[in-house]
């Protein structure tokens, strides 16, 4: 099963802009590649990133298959209160997979 | 080969074929998406070029351009797209986007667009951005096909669009590799 790992600093100030880092393991296999047989592999990647805090969303990304695989992802957000930050990547076949971590804001 | 996409930055003056003096300008937010395709049909009967992408790979490229902008222009600026101007390896390569901007309520991004020329299909990857980033500024990996021009179109909150590209030389082409 894929893996996600998301990092994020623990703790942070009030209003302070923090990075936000999130890795998935996935072949994001583009659908343009073909066997030595001349068949086309199907395509398979992850086609939607998004990312909530506290459960409204602050981020949100749309995948096409030049992302690289194991898609890596930084962006930011300004800490407003302490709670859990939230990723989820979907994709074809079904992929589903959301990581968590939590912040304290003082 | 003429080395057009040999230099490090894209400089877009002495481009190759005219879909890529097309592209750039789209690029640039010079030209009217409109006059495009006409030139593209035109530059189909010129001599082919490794440097510069197909016509019909130029086309799908301002086609997905303009899907996303519609027909409002595209202003040159305020984009900073950071890629290295040589890539050894075309199936990682590092892409940062950067836009000056204060992300506050009243003016913020609300997405970034990356685009290739030469890759299969012209996408890359599109944020969705908001005054809560605090900074628009966000970094993934992507593949790219062939030595060619990167080009990230923002869309701020009063409804503009600002590009920014960089010409990138790949010797290690993603995407294409047999099984």
């Amino acid at each position: 099963m894929a893996r996600a790992i998301i990092n994020l600093p623990a703790s942070a100030r009030r209003g302070e802009i923090i990075e936000i880092k999130a890795l998935v393991s996935h072949d994001m296999e583009t659908g343009f590649r073909r066997t030595q047989t001349g068949g086309l592999i199907p395509r398979n990647i992850i086609t939607d990133f998004v990312c909530t805090y506290n459960g409204a969303e602050i981020f949100r990304a749309e995948f096409y298959p030049a992302i690289s695989a194991n898609p890596y992802l930084a962006f930011s957000t300004r800490a407003a209160e302490s709670g859990s930050i939230a990723c989820t990547w979907t994709g074809d076949n079904g992929f589903s997979l959301t990581e968590s971590a939590a912040i304290t804001v003082a | 080969m003429k080395p057009d996409s040999l230099r490090g930055r894209s400089g877009g003056t002495s481009a190759g074929t005219n879909s890529r003096r097309e592209f750039l300008l789209v690029a640039g937010g010079v030209a009217g998406l409109a006059l495009a395709p006409a030139a593209l049909a035109q530059s189909a009967s010129g001599p082919g070029r490794s440097s510069a992408p197909t016509p019909a790979a130029a086309a799908a490229t301002l086609q997905a351009i303009h899907k996303v902008v519609g027909t409002t222009p595209v202003n040159k600026g305020k984009v900073k797209l950071d890629l290295p101007a040589l890539i050894e390896n075309g199936n990682g390569v590092p892409l940062s986007v950067s836009v000056e901007s204060p992300m506050t309520e009243a003016d913020h991004v609300k997405a970034i667009h990356v685009f290739t020329e030469k890759n299969p299909l012209p996408n890359v990857v599109s944020f969705r951005l908001g005054p809560r980033a605090g900074r628009a500024s966000v970094a993934t990996r992507v593949r790219l096909a062939d030595s060619q021009t990167v080009v990230a179109i923002c869309e701020l909150s009063d409804g503009s669009f600002w590009s920014g590209s960089v010409a990138v030389v790949v010797t290690l082409a993603a995407c294409l590799e047999e099984l």
